[in-house]
């Protein structure tokens, strides 16, 4: 990896409006008869493109459902989903495989790096996925992880590196492709407190922007401040929407 | 994607290579076995293969296969001459003589009689001595593995004389000779010395071998034979193919090769197929991953099936050339029959296959339905 080129975005379709997600009445129901779990009681929510969305809570009370529906990896039971103009309810299983591959970019608690793929391999994945030829993706994913200050580890195992690092390799995965919806999960949890800031920083920067939408799953309330909005949730509802230090 | 699958396969290295050596032991098992059965039924027909000239075997009707002898009698011979078609035809004695040797010792031999005038059917392979000497009054030539047994150390000499039915014979030559199934010595002499050499009987004449005229195809010329003689005719590869099917078919060879295919077959699934699975199960989170990322489940199916037709792939290659390796480096060694058609090959390539394809199912199972959200469990 000694030499990188820049990869540029793919030209965007004009915004049908200013809200990249919408959200409403939306159920989701888990078994049936005596053990029928209710995760989602009717959750109503809005996501505007450049906005960072921090969705807070204490566990069990629907946030990572929530987010797995927005995000297209799970069904409602019922309810509205429009994500980036579509709507996913109505979209097929396949459909919503390639929504996913086209638009969201994932940064995940446990990063889920692929463990013999180098850092620079890691973050060409979606590029890869989405059927570019290895040596160009590879050679995409290297700008954006000196970008993120790991010029020195693109040949780096994920286990040869520090949590930090890794997860800079997760958020270098997760944006590589452009995606106009960035969904993370519990980004920080596994973080020191400095690598928590600097990956809390690293995401508003290369994130949040005007065609794209940042949804945060947290429990950490060091990175409230980062936030434009946080809703905070209990018991499969949305129990208060407040806007953060980003949003005023 | 299929590079992703490769790498995410090498990248754990235990797994990946207990997954190889299942392959490898079943591809190893079932093309060992394979061929040393192989070999055994390529030893039924020895005596059929070295005897090279004549296309035509001339028997009686009933007999099943080369070591089963019905006697006819010498007229047949003539018969068969007489039959339109048939440009030759010489007697052609086997059976099994008990020998006396000068040491006093007793050993079974198979006893083979050339026709006295044109000696055809004799051994192609004599190193020692000359077929013209087998002209001589007495004269026998045997071949290198029976002197070996009989003589076992000492170099060869021609000259010995043992005895046959209480008749003098000297040995006049060595051959080389495929084994035959019961590893008797043979012993080569004319067909006029090998009936008073053979313990006496009515009926000596134990095959006719014939020619067909140029032009003329032997199975036809066999169909006229029967047809003529009554007796049964065959062509030398329908007579090995008979004998073969009689191996098969009547004694227990097959059967027990088969378990021993089955337990390779069986035992190197489970190595590779539990291997496999615990290499998916370990890797779920990271399919499930890229399941959120957008792949396809088509796109993980045809990942899983890369990685097995990899594993596949070097552990048939690997076992099979184990196997090969192990009938070469046995062959002088051992007396142990190994043949290795092109046949056993293939065979062990479906039986890989199935073994990937099994070992696969589980895993691809698995990966299908794994759900995408899974990622976002902690």
């Amino acid at each position: 990896m000694e030499r990188c080129s820049p990869m540029q975005p793919l030209p965007r379709e004009p915004l049908p409006d200013d809200v990249a997600v919408r959200v409403r009445g939306v159920t989701k129901e888990f078994g049936s008869g005596g053990s029928l779990t209710k995760a989602l009681r009717g959750v109503d929510l809005d996501v505007p493109y450049g906005e960072m969305l921090l969705l807070a809570g204490p566990s069990g009370c629907g946030k990572t459902t929530l987010v797995s529906i927005v995000a297209g990896t799970l069904e409602p039971t019922a309810g509205e989903v429009v994500v980036l103009g579509q709507d996913l309810v109505a979209m097929s299983s396949g459909g919503r495989v390639r929504f996913r591959r086209d638009n969201v970019g994932f940064v995940f608690q446990a990063y889920n790096l692929l463990p013999s793929l180098t850092a620079a391999e890691n973050a060409a994945v979606p590029l890869m996925i989405a059927g570019h030829p290895r040596a160009q993706a590879v050679e995409a994913a290297c700008e954006v992880l000196e970008h993120l200050g790991l010029g020195d580890r693109l040949s780096r195992l994920p286990a040869e590196m520090s949590g930090g690092q890794q997860q800079r390799v997760a958020i270098a995965r997760a944006i590589v492709h452009h995606p106009r919806l960035l969904v993370c999960d519990e980004p920080t949890s596994a973080l020191d407190a400095e690598n928590g800031r600097i990956t809390m920083e690293l995401i508003a920067e290369l994130a949040v922007q005007p065609d794209r939408a940042v949804i945060v799953v947290t429990h950490d309330s060091r990175v409230f401040s980062f936030a434009d909005r946080i809703a905070t949730m209990e018991d499969g509802r949305i129990e208060s929407v407040a806007i953060g230090e980003h949003g005023g | 994607m299929l590079w992703i699958a490769w790498k995410m396969l090498v990248g754990n290295r235990v797994k990946y290579l207990g997954i190889i050596f299942g392959v490898l032991f079943a591809a190893l098992l079932i093309a060992q076995q394979s061929s040393i059965f192989c070999g055994l039924m390529f030893l039924t027909v020895s005596q059929i293969r070295d005897v090279e000239g004549p296309a035509i075997w001339v028997m009686d009707k009933n007999v099943e296969f080369i070591d089963d002898i019905k006697p006819l009698p010498d007229t047949d011979l003539f018969r068969v001459k007489g039959v339109p078609g048939v440009d030759w035809a010489v007697r052609f004695y086997k059976g099994l003589a008990r020998a006396r040797m000068e040491e006093g010792d007793f050993h079974q031999m198979i006893l083979l009689g050339l026709d006295d005038a044109t000696l055809i059917g004799a051994p192609e392979g004599l190193f020692m001595g000359a077929l013209s000497d087998l002209r001589k009054p007495d004269a026998v030539i045997m071949d290198d593995a029976g002197y070996k047994q009989i003589w076992p150390g000492e170099p060869f000499r021609l000259g010995r004389t043992f005895e046959m039915n209480d008749r003098r014979a000297v040995l006049v030559g060595i051959t080389k000779a495929s084994r035959t199934f019961q590893t008797f010595p043979i012993v080569y002499t004319r067909y006029s010395s090998a009936v008073l050499y053979a313990p006496r009987e009515r009926k000596v004449l134990s095959f006719v071998l014939a020619q067909p005229r140029p032009g003329l195809a032997a199975e036809e010329v066999c169909q006229e034979i029967t047809r003529q003689t009554g007796l049964q005719a065959l062509t030398r590869d329908e007579f090995m193919e008979k004998t073969i099917r009689h191996f098969l078919a009547k004694t227990g060879i097959p059967v027990n090769f088969a378990i021993t295919v089955l337990l390779g077959f069986i035992v190197g699934t489970a190595i590779a197929g539990q291997t496999f699975y615990l290499f998916t199960v370990e890797n779920i989170r990271q399919f499930g991953a890229l399941k959120a990322m957008g792949t396809s489940n088509w796109t993980i199916l045809m990942m899983v099936l890369a990685q097995g037709a990899q594993v596949g792939v070097i552990g048939y290659g690997l076992g099979v050339g184990l196997a090969a390796l192990f009938g070469w480096s046995s062959r002088g060694l051992t007396k142990l029959a190994f043949f290795m058609p092109w046949q056993v090959l293939v065979m062990t390539a479906i039986a890989v296959f199935l073994i990937v394809l099994l070992a696969s199912l589980l895993s691809i199972r698995r990966v299908l339905v794994v759900d995408p959200a899974i990622v976002f469990r902690g």
